[in-house]
Parts: C-alpha cells; sequence; structure tokens
C-alpha cells in the first residue's frame, strides 16, 4: 500500500528538503518505488538537491492545472532507476494550488509509488497545509533549540486537525526527526537535549541526525546524503531513520562527541 | 390534503387524516424554476429530504411527459412527490403519485423546533476532558466550567475556562481560569513552566512566578486581590 508521508517543521532552514532528498534516496535504495514532490512553489530546492535542477520541464503545477501529464512531469533520478522527483514550480505561486488538484495528483501517484515523499514549504498557510494534507505519516523535523520545537508542536496541532485523516477522525502517524545535533554543543548544554525535546512534544522519535559539513557537500553537489556519501555519520543516521519508517527495529543512536587526534592530543595537555 | 375512504371491511379500516406538506407551485419556464430549487438546496442540501411535498401545477399546463419529467427531476435532487394537484386526473399516469384535492392554505410549523427540546433537555456538560496534548496555537475556550488536560500545554497554546484548570502535565502556554467573574477557579498543573496564568482577569506573567516554583505540581488561586502560587506538594 502507497504511504503519503509529508516532510514539515514549520520553522524554515532545519533541513525539511535534505531529509526529503535523503530519506527518499535511502528508501529507494531499499528498493522501493520513490517519489519526492517539492511543494514549495516560488522557492523550490528538491530539485538542486537531488541534482535533477536542469532537467525540469513541467512541475507540479502544470499537472494539478492539467497542462501536463504526470509521467511528463516525473524526472527519474540518475542514480537510482526506482527514484523520482516531482519538481515545484519556480514562476509560480501557492495559489495555484487547489485542494481539490493536489489531492487527484497525490492519487494518481498513490497508484505508481511505494512512498510519496512531501517536502513542505515552511510557515503554516497554504503550501503547508497542503503539502500536509492527505499525509498518512508525518515527519516532524526540528532543530534543538526552542524556537524549532515550539514551531514543530504547532505543525503537530495542525497535522492532528487540519488534514484529510484527522478530518475523518483517524490519525497521521508522527514521527520526530531531530536534525542538525551537535555533539559538542550538547555537551557544553548550549542545546535543548534530546528527552527534553521529545518530552515536549510528545511524540516518538524517528532519528537523531548529526550536524555536519557532509549535508553541505552533497548538497552542493546536488546529491542526497544518503547517496554522496553513504558512510558518513549523517547519512548512516538518515538510513537508519529510513528503516524505521520501514517498521524495523533498529536501535537509536544518539550522536558522540568523535575526537579527532588534535582533540586528543589537546584534551590531554589540558587535563 | 385530505385522503377519504369508507371503510369497508372490518379488518381494514380506513380513516381519513389530514397533514401539512409543502407545495410546490412550478412556473414556466420550469428549467429557470428548478435552478431556483437547486439553489435553495445549494444553500442548504437535504432541506427537502424526507419533507412531505406535494406538486401544484394549477399555473402551469403540462402533458403527461412533462408532468413525469418533472416529478423525475425532483427524484434526482432527492425530493419525493407525495401527490399532485390542479392537473386533471387523465394527465397522470399510474406510476405517479396520486391527484390530491380539496388541500387548504395554512401556516407552515417548522419542523426545527421539534429537535431543539432535546439538546435542552440534557443538562450541558459543567467540564471539558481533554486526552491529548495541547499543542502550540491551539486555543482552548469553555466557558461552561473546568477543564482538564491528561497531557502538557505548550508554549504558545492556551486554556481558556469559566471554571479551574487541571492540567496532568507541564503548562508551558497560558492558562486563564474563571473567566467569568469566578474568583473561586484555580489553576493546577503537574509541573508549571506556565507564559501566563490569570483568574478572573488577575494575572501574572512567567517572569512573576516564582523560580523556585517552576518545574513541580503547583496551584494558582485568588485570595482577595492577589494571585497565591504554592506547590502542591
Amino acid at each position: 500500500m502507497a504511504k503519503v508521508l509529508v516532510v514539515t517543521s514549520g520553522k524554515g532552514g532545519v533541513g525539511k528538503t535534505t531529509t526529503t532528498a535523503a530519506l527518499g534516496a535511502a528508501l529507494a535504495q531499499r528498493g522501493q518505488n520513490v517519489v519526492v514532490v517539492d511543494f514549495d512553489v516560488g522557492l523550490r530546492n528538491l530539485d538542486l538537491v537531488m541534482g535533477a535542477e536542469r532537467r525540469v520541464v513541467f512541475d507540479l503545477i502544470n499537472v494539478v492545472q492539467g497542462v501536463a501529464k504526470l509521467p511528463q512531469a516525473l524526472i527519474r533520478d540518475k542514480r537510482l532507476e526506482n527514484l523520482w522527483l516531482l519538481p515545484a514550480s519556480q514562476t509560480r505561486d501557492k495559489d495555484a494550488l487547489t485542494d481539490e488538484g493536489v489531492g487527484r495528483v497525490i492519487d494518481e501517484l498513490r497508484s505508481r509509488f511505494d512512498w510519496i515523499l512531501c517536502d513542505s514549504p515552511a510557515g503554516i498557510e497554504r503550501g503547508a497545509t497542503l503539502a500536509m494534507r492527505f499525509a498518512d505519516e508525518a515527519v516532524i523535523v526540528t532543530n534543538p533549540e526552542v524556537s524549532s520545537v515550539r514551531d514543530s508542536d504547532r505543525i503537530i496541532g495542525m497535522l492532528d486537525s487540519k488534514t484529510v485523516r484527522a478530518e475523518r477522525g483517524e490519525r497521521v502517524e508522527k514521527h520526530i526527526l531531530i536534525t542538525r545535533y551537535d555533539p559538542a554543543r550538547a555537551a557544553r548544554g548550549e542545546m535543548l537535549n534530546i528527552d527534553d525535546i521529545l518530552e515536549i512534544l510528545a511524540t516518538p522519535l524517528l532519528g537523531i541526525i548529526p550536524e555536519s559539513q557532509d549535508v553541505l557537500k552533497a548538497s552542493n553537489v546536488g546529491s542526497p546524503v544518503t547517496l554522496n556519501n553513504a558512510e558518513s555519520a549523517p547519512a548512516r543516521a538518515y538510513i537508519d531513520a529510513s528503516r524505521r519508517l520501514m517498521g524495523e527495529e533498529v536501535a537509536m543512536v544518539v550522536p558522540a562527541e568523535r575526537k579527532g587526534f588534535m582533540d586528543r592530543l589537546l584534551g590531554r595537555r589540558a587535563a | 390534503m385530505d385522503v377519504r375512504a369508507d371503510p369497508t371491511r372490518q379488518l381494514v379500516r380506513l380513516r381519513g387524516r389530514s397533514y401539512v406538506a409543502f407545495v410546490f407551485s412550478p412556473v414556466v419556464p420550469i428549467v429557470e424554476w428548478l435552478a431556483e430549487i437547486d439553489a435553495t438546496l445549494a444553500r442548504s442540501p437535504g432541506y427537502f429530504v424526507g419533507k412531505p411535498i406535494v406538486l401544484d401545477l394549477a399555473a402551469v399546463d403540462l402533458s403527461s411527459a412533462a408532468i413525469a419529467h418533472l416529478v423525475n427531476s425532483l427524484n434526482e435532487r432527492s425530493i419525493r412527490v407525495l401527490g399532485i394537484e390542479g392537473v386533471e386526473e387523465a394527465r397522470l399516469a399510474t406510476n405517479m403519485p396520486p391527484l390530491l384535492t380539496g388541500g387548504r392554505a395554512c401556516v407552515i410549523t417548522r419542523n426545527e423546533p421539534a429537535p431543539k427540546p432535546e439538546p435542552e433537555a440534557k443538562p450541558k456538560p459543567t467540564s471539558l476532558l481533554l486526552e491529548c496534548p495541547v499543542r502550540s496555537g491551539q486555543s482552548i475556550v469553555f466557558m461552561e466550567g473546568d477543564v482538564t488536560v491528561l497531557g502538557s500545554v505548550g508554549s504558545g497554546a492556551e486554556i481558556v475556562a469559566g471554571g479551574s484548570i487541571h492540567i496532568y502535565g507541564t503548562l508551558r502556554g497560558r492558562a486563564m481560569a474563571g473567566v467569568n467573574g469566578n474568583g473561586n477557579a484555580r489553576i493546577y498543573c503537574q509541573k508549571i513552566e506556565a507564559e501566563l496564568l490569570a483568574i478572573d482577569g488577575y494575572y501574572q506573567t512567567a517572569e512573576e512566578i516564582d523560580v523556585s516554583l517552576r518545574n513541580r505540581p503547583a496551584q494558582a488561586w485568588l485570595q482577595g486581590d492577589t494571585m497565591k502560587i504554592t506547590p502542591l506538594n
């Protein structure tokens, strides 16, 4: 059965697009048929992170408005043949999307794919509510800081009231994904700790992605971090998260500070 | 509407009884008249569902086929025609609603007042129980009495109650109790990290709440004009 999963957060810059690409690629590597859908109309990014920006012809709005057929707008990933992108329009705005139109497109995607990952725009306006509207599951991307956690709390409230599932009296399965977790800063007490975040949000944890240069490097070369360097710490954390999404039991690892040679040397001197 | 028949046998006794029905009086052009009906239905769908409807065709001159078509058109809109009046009986086929005569105009007493007494009969609930966390941005307003939350109240969420507020979790948002002027209302929570507490209009913001009270079970109540916040254990 196809699953529609929205990647959302409320706050901007927390890593929704990175997460959509990374989870999408990780699920595809596990043999699933995956499409990642960019809902950030007017400020699209997912095509860049997926490295498909030069192959965009038609977009989500064209399909919603019936200008293009779905197969014309879908872009197949160059690295994984079962990973697809449905890009957003950069020139239009979110008002061009309608409830019924998006519902139609999602229904059509459901018949073709195992996973439909919707990359939500930041905010709580139309674009964000449409991205979550038809979701069966939600990944709420949260940074370990107060403002991000409060925005996530707001988004969870909306997932529980504004989605089709909520209106039918059903539940959207929700997962918290903590991103940009910096073990060094956590050790110094400069970030909210994980238990506090989970206590505030009262929602199960899907994974903890450490802050890493690998994420930036991957998006600079237009590749999901899970494909660019599967051995990197963020990639492994995303792969674990994707396995949990598929129902596997994977032990949760809280990223610890890895001390380099210099750190150890300096550490010893300070002691 | 009248239905009369003489009792012929003891076993099947037929009695006459009159009822009130809505009377539709179509005018030409019928298409526009139907559009008018559609507009009414768009405003209140299901308004005519289950209501007895009589067609008064006195103002129009319709053939048998036209009458059948009209009855079908109404059927498609979930309007069931109970009888037809103002037309010669010969124009009505046997599968059409029967001809009615002797109708008297009357004031339609709306059906709406009938279901109304029911909810009134039940006493209004005086407490509201929420079994899930109250999220940031959500506002729970319950003027009729107490609010109980089994979970936390997030930062940026608010609870407004006519009575007391009970929170079995952490209160991080705002809680306003006794807003109808009930000075006896109290606020209880398992962990206090509130942004604002108010009872009957008297309030304290996060800054004014003593640090020593934070992160533990507490209650807030009014003593005269001052709000007291004390630990619960």
